[in-house]
């Protein structure tokens, strides 16, 4: 990397001469080495899932959740360092729990975007810290129907109707492209979302992963939850279904 | 400690004056300043209130019902005051007194259930933890001069379990099979007694809801801050309802014979 050594990548306070903060580059790096996670934005809900890369087979399974619950209709998927994505979800509770005790309405999701994207921004900003190592999956559905947006170290959001973070996003994104997501049900997109992931991890290099699929819509009531076992069990068989015909 | 060196002196000269002005010079303060503290109130009354809340524990669970007034003294201001809330999947509130600190108290213990639920931990807060809570709360506050002024009853089914209790503007607990809170408290209390203790595990709902709206008939017909809409809340092991609002019939015919009041001369 030219970066390095040149003096210009030892804070986030300092701008390289053409214009760039290293330091946030980097973090994208952090987010780029952590396992897929994505997010679909369909017809009448939210659908995230996040490939879980276990590290060590003594782990108890479902311990270190990638995908919190942030609000009753909103949920947060994580790509990056781990401790970051709870310390940001933490973030997330008080500024949804804020905007509920100001407004005494449930926030919509584009609130809680913005002001997480003005608290990353600002560790950008400073010398004393480091930007976050994370690219998070924000999904809701609010008063104005189903919400998707990705916030990411720098501090910019956009929305989306699909998004893919983590080691696996380009081809995770080329396989969302090649949906109808606008036509989708939950319960498809679920089905799809567990295909995605199975599809971009890597048995070669990594070893083993669980995935974690959560979702909001009708079939919920508008809470954000894990999608039922028979249904995971389901999609999961599907999906290594899908994997053989694949290859 | 004082930690600002402008405000150091030797000797101490806020005790002792050594050039014998007078008065004594004051030694500036720099602490923390309430600008508002002399404006400061404390709840001394409630303003606009609601009126008894009646509660019972019956074959399958628990049913509570208060009528949807809320009053501005002796005005009846608001006709249309929802004073039953469910809290979570198993617990129903159901408060009397002021209709602000309820309103408060709801948005607290929405507060409360928003961070249980993000929690994600596969525990859910049940009525007797509700309870508890609102205890705490209604005590500390009374330990500050500062009461939210409510008569509250708290019931649920969790677990297989029926749970009644209640707890006032004092933090004072209780629990029986039937409860009341306010004028009901006087009036209705003893006819739910008779008509429920001994009978928990009989009465079906059916039953339960005739009680329940004779008892509130009665209070229609005794209690000044009444008014014959009511809500009545069923919380089962399946899940809690709340009810439309229901109309009360009643009959005022009587008045006519009623003598030794007013103007009437015999």
């Amino acid at each position: 990397m030219t970066s390095i050594g040149t003096g210009y990548d030892l804070s986030a306070s300092t701008y390289s001469p053409d214009g760039r903060i290293f330091q946030v580059e980097y973090a994208n790096k952090a987010v780029e080495n952590s396992g897929t996670a994505i997010g679909l934005r369909v017809k009448d809900g939210i659908v995230l899932a996040v490939e879980k890369l276990v590290h060590s087979k003594l782990l108890v399974p479902g311990v270190n959740r990638r995908i919190q619950t942030i609000d009753r209709h909103i949920g947060l998927a994580t790509a990056g360092l781990l401790a970051d994505g709870r310390h940001l979800s933490n973030r997330a509770r008080d500024e949804a729990a804020n905007y509920r005790d100001q407004y005494r309405q449930p926030p919509p999701l584009k609130s809680v975007a913005d002001r997480l994207g003005l608290y990353i921004q600002a560790y950008t900003l400073y010398s004393s810290v480091r930007p976050f190592g994370i690219s998070t999956i924000l999904g809701a559905v609010d008063k104005d129907g189903p919400a998707l947006y990705v916030v990411e170290p720098s501090g910019v959001f956009f929305g989306y109707n699909g998004a893919a973070v983590g080691k696996g996003r380009q081809l995770a994104k080329t396989e969302l492209e090649k949906l109808k997501l606008s036509e989708l049900s939950t319960r498809e997109a679920v089905i799809e979302a567990a295909r995605i992931i199975y599809l971009v991890h890597d048995d070669a290099k990594e070893k083993d992963f669980e995935l974690e699929i959560t979702w909001i819509g009708d079939e919920t009531g508008g809470l954000h939850l894990p999608v039922p076992k028979d249904l995971q069990a389901e999609a999961e068989a599907a999906a290594k279904a899908a994997l053989e015909t694949f290859e | 400690m004082d930690h600002f060196p402008t405000n150091w002196g030797r000797p101490r000269n806020d005790a002792y004056d050594a050039y014998g002005t007078y008065p004594i010079a004051q030694r500036p303060y720099n602490g923390p300043k309430d600008a508002f503290a002399q404006g400061i109130q404390h709840t001394q009354q409630p303003i606009v209130t609601g009126t008894s809340v009646l509660a019972l524990k019956y074959k399958d669970g628990v049913m509570l019902a208060a009528d949807n007034l809320a009053s501005y003294g002796s005005l009846a201001r608001f006709k249309d005051i929802q004073r039953l809330q469910a809290i979570g999947a198993h617990t129903v509130i159901g408060a009397g007194g002021d209709m602000s600190d309820f309103q408060y108290i709801q948005a607290m213990l929405d507060e409360l259930i928003i961070d249980e639920f993000t929690a994600q931990d596969g525990h859910t807060l049940g009525p007797a933890e509700i309870h508890e809570y609102l205890a705490q709360v209604m005590y500390a506050r009374r330990s500050k001069m500062n009461p939210l002024w409510n008569a509250i009853l708290v019931g649920g089914v969790k677990d297989g379990k029926r749970f009644l209790s209640f707890v006032d503007l004092l933090g004072t607990t209780y629990s029986a099979s039937t409860l009341a809170t306010g004028y009901g408290a006087h009036i209705a209390l003893p006819l739910l007694r008779t008509a429920v203790e001994g009978k928990e595990d009989i009465l079906n709902e059916e039953e339960a809801h005739k009680i329940l709206e004779q008892s509130m008939k009665v209070l229609y017909y005794r209690d000044a801050r009444s008014i014959d809409k009511y809500q009545v809340a069923t919380i089962t092991a399946e899940g809690v309802s709340i009810s439309e609002t229901r109309h009360l019939e009643t009959s005022w015919s009587f008045a006519e014979g009623i003598r030794g009041y007013g103007a009437q001369t015999q």
